[in-house]
């Protein structure tokens, strides 16, 4: 929908990034919902999709996202032996692992893409990993090698 | 062109402080599909429910988009209400705008907010746009359960089911129900013998009508989901007839060949032929065949002869029997460690250094020396008694890291009963700390310290050794800073509670977690105590981590009262959020039977009209299928979804990021 380019970035004087968490249902999702009930603050640049488990997490999801504009992606799940799922969590980190190099060999800068743990207790913890993420991807600038992909593809 | 209605709810203040909500109504109106739009005070509210109905009634919506707190607040309500005007509940998604965007959000111009939700409103409807309508799955329940373990908490599980007029199996690996409990002389705090409150529960299961007693019996394997199990028992062979057996005890009394009894833990020899305790339900003898003679050489006999209703069979062989139910229940409880891994404290080797279970068995009315305290190895009362807590527990290097619980209760118990039977007798503890947390056991531990006089001793013990038939003691009491020198004659090592042996198997068996002291993982070690993640198989008691009676019995029969709810009704209602898998493209590659936590993914072949085999494909058992995904991302075709989390309802949000 809504892609940056160099000009929208100049346009608004300075770049906000587009940030893509995709987080765990029982675990990372109620903590950034304990964020809210605390009334804590953070960046608002990130936009949450939920899923039942990092288990579930396509390594696809993530490539897709940063087809789509964003700028930087956040992954985050229950602690490794807090899964809901038992061992959901395990499966993601392992797909994780493997998937790094995959990832960096498509143009993507791994500074962009995190991977973190946070309980439904640690709203702290989320709301630092966000403002520390926004600022880092920040620091980067808009993420432009798959700018403009989707349309050549479609030609 | 599907026909979606977004209600934005300002939450009172709640939201509309920092989100236009108005604005985030009109926006979404622009997007194609979404037919009516409208901002609320608070949609949870009745009016505002009255309002969604009959919009989507009047609009004839077929899809639902509520903007307002997070869905694990009010999905559940608004998916009501919109079933309740004809819709398919699973057409009603919820953006969250409070908890993750106006209450993290502080900025009053409402710019930020009113964006944020915009954006996640729009994500939202384009994953609406893929929704499926979906259907609760019903699963049937047989309504009879499994209790595994007879003790305690078995006992009190399996009774409370029955009471509820539910059918029970109660397995029990030994020849007697009563478990761990049938070995203690009195209990904690109260002081109640423990024979005398366990033995009519025991007797009280035995003659219950819903109540089937498998004893020498184990759990050989188990298949099936929750409310409807296929269990395999193996009966281990008794060589005497159940049925027929009166329970005269003639064999026993004839049986010339003795060997130690496991019950009295090396204490005292039993018979070849035996029942492990005179209280024993049901009381039937058992052949321990492995020592008869009869069975291993073909010599004596003599039981066989006496027996008056000739129940006696020697060539009876061990049965697999098959029970169907609904639900399981495990209480296998736990054992001691054993304690010659300290060798520090001479037990094996210095006849006098006893567990304190064996002490039970001294202090017990029923036990070996018929109640009196007399130490091993010459008979003698003993006049100093050294009593050594945390033996293995609180020791991550020799032992375990936590705390086994009940140790500095039952050793609070060992210095009472001493000094109750051995008047001018003194004990002494040595202790880390004391920990006695729970109704009346505070003052329990204090009456045994200023009442019976227990010395008690801050400090470890360092060695234990024989000299001139005493066992002397050496430690240290840190509160006086001082070494400690006792010439002891007897020593009781309170030993770590550890799980039963041979407990991985059976979690193996029945597909539930364990830790790594391998004692049974509970669903949520506070609001889910007795349930697993398995659905149908419930926890009660030891099996889960060292705890006392009271807890035990709590845990039987809140174990029992989640039984006899998943029993209430004939089918049981699971939300559809289950995996399914595309047989057209699936190459049966078992990547996602491998990767399922739940074993939910079975292998099924599908067969010409000649029946053979022409394709194999995975299918997932919608009763055992959580819904974690995990498979879906594990397929390499991408033949596997998850209903509610499809690939095609991700990618929409992603797309209109």
């Amino acid at each position: 929908m809504s892609v940056h380019t160099e000009d929208t970035v100049l346009q608004k004087g300075g770049f906000e990034p587009k940030i893509m968490a995709f987080v765990c249902n029982w675990c990372t999702y109620a903590g950034a919902d304990l964020a809210g009930t605390s009334r804590m603050e953070y960046r608002p640049n990130v936009r949450i999709i939920k899923l039942p488990c990092t288990g579930r997490i396509d390594p696809l999801f993530i490539i897709k996202a940063f087809e789509n504009g964003a700028d930087g992606v956040l992954v985050s799940g229950c602690h490794p032996g807090d899964c809901h799922y038992t061992t959901g969590n395990y499966h993601a980190r392992r797909r994780w692992i493997g998937f790094k190099h995959l990832m960096e060999f498509t143009g993507i800068d791994m500074r962009r893409l995190h991977f973190s743990w946070v309980s439904a207790s640690e709203a702290i913890k989320w709301v630092d990993l966000v403002n520390r993420i926004t600022d880092e991807v920040k620091a980067l600038g808009p993420f432009m090698e798959y700018k403009g992909l989707k349309e050549k593809a479609a030609e | 062109m599907p026909r979606i209605g977004v209600f934005v709810c300002q939450c009172g203040n709640n939201i509309a402080a920092t989100v236009d909500t108005k604005k985030v109504a009109e926006e979404m109106k622009k997007l194609p599909g979404v037919v009516y739009t409208c901002d609320y005070k608070f949609m949870c509210s009745s009016p505002g429910q009255d309002m969604l109905r009959q919009a989507i009634k009047e609009n004839k919506l077929d899809g639902l988009i509520v903007s307002a707190c997070s869905p694990h607040m009010h999905e559940k309500t608004f998916r009501k209400a919109a079933e309740a005007a004809g819709l398919n509940p699973y057409q009603c998604e919820i953006t969250n705008i409070r908890e993750q965007c106006s209450w993290v959000h502080h900025d009053t111009t409402k710019a930020v907010g009113t964006v944020k939700s915009i954006d996640l409103t729009r994500m939202t409807i384009e994953r609406l746009k893929k929704n499926r309508p979906l259907k609760k799955i019903k699963i049937p329940v047989k309504k009879r359960a499994l209790v595994i373990g007879g003790g305690i908490a078995g006992i009190q599980a399996a009774l409370d089911i029955a009471d509820g007029g539910r059918e029970v199996i109660l397995v029990e690996k030994e020849p007697s129900i009563g478990g761990n409990m049938a070995r203690l002389s009195e209990t904690f705090p109260t002081m109640d013998c423990s024979q005398c409150i366990l033995t009519p529960k025991m007797v009280e299961a035995e003659l219950n009508e819903n109540i089937t007693l498998l004893t020498y019996s184990e759990v050989e394997k188990v298949d099936g989901y929750i409310g409807n199990f296929t269990v395999q028992i193996k009966r281990k062979s008794k060589f005497v007839d159940e049925e027929r057996c009166t329970g005269c005890g003639e064999c026993i009394e004839k049986c010339p060949f003795k060997t130690e009894s496991a019950f009295e833990l090396g204490l005292a020899k039993r018979k070849v032929i035996y029942t492990p305790f005179p209280q024993s339900v049901p009381n039937v003898p058992v052949i321990d065949a492995p020592n008869c003679p009869k069975i291993q050489k073909d010599k004596c006999g003599a039981c066989a002869i006496v027996c008056g209703p000739k129940c006696i069979d020697f060539k009876m062989e061990d049965k697999i029997v098959t029970e169907e139910v609904g639900a399981i229940v495990v209480a296998t409880g736990y054992q001691l460690m054993p304690n010659e891994r300290f060798g520090e404290y001479g037990y094996g080797r210095i006849k006098d250094v006893i567990s304190g279970m064996q002490f039970e068995r001294l202090a017990s009315s029923s036990g070996p020396t018929g109640g009196e305290i007399r130490r091993p190895s010459d008979g003698k009362v003993p006049q100093n008694v050294v009593f050594i807590q945390c033996v293995g527990s609180r020791d991550e290097k020799k032992g375990v890291s936590y705390c086994s619980k009940v140790c500095c209760m039952y050793t609070a118990k060992h210095t009472m009963l001493y000094k109750h039977k051995v008047h001018d007798g003194q004990s002494y503890v040595f202790y880390m700390d004391i920990r006695s947390g729970g109704k009346r056991y505070e003052e329990f531990v204090r009456k045994a310290i200023e009442h019976d006089d227990a010395m008690y001793l801050r400090g470890r013990v360092s060695r234990v050794y024989e000299k001139d038939g005493k066992v002397i003691v050496q430690g240290a009491d840190t509160l006086s800073g001082s070494q400690v020198e006792i010439e002891a004659d007897m020593v009781v090592l309170a030993t770590a509670i550890v799980s039963r042996e041979g407990a991985d198997t059976l979690a193996q068996k029945l597909g539930i977690g364990y830790d790594k002291y391998k004692f049974y993982n509970e669903y949520h070690p506070k609001l889910r105590p007795v349930e697993t993640v398995t659905a149908g198989i419930f926890l009660a008691g030891t099996c889960m981590g060292p705890m006392d009676i009271p807890e035990s019995v709590a845990q039987g029969s809140a174990a029992a009262s989640k039984v006899l709810a998943l029993f209430s009704a004939d089918e049981m209602a699971r939300e559809p959020i289950t995996a399914g898998v595309n047989k057209t493209t699936c190459n049966a590659c078992w990547d996602c039977v491998t990767a399922c936590p739940y074993s939910a993914i079975e292998r099924e072949s599908v067969k010409d009209r000649q029946g053979n085999i022409v394709k194999w494909l995975a299918r997932v058992n919608e009763g055992v299928c959580q819904g974690c995904g995990v498979c879906v991302a594990a397929c390499r075709s991408k033949s596997v979804d998850l209903r509610g989390y499809t690939d095609e309802q991700v990618f929409a949000a992603i797309n209109s990021f």
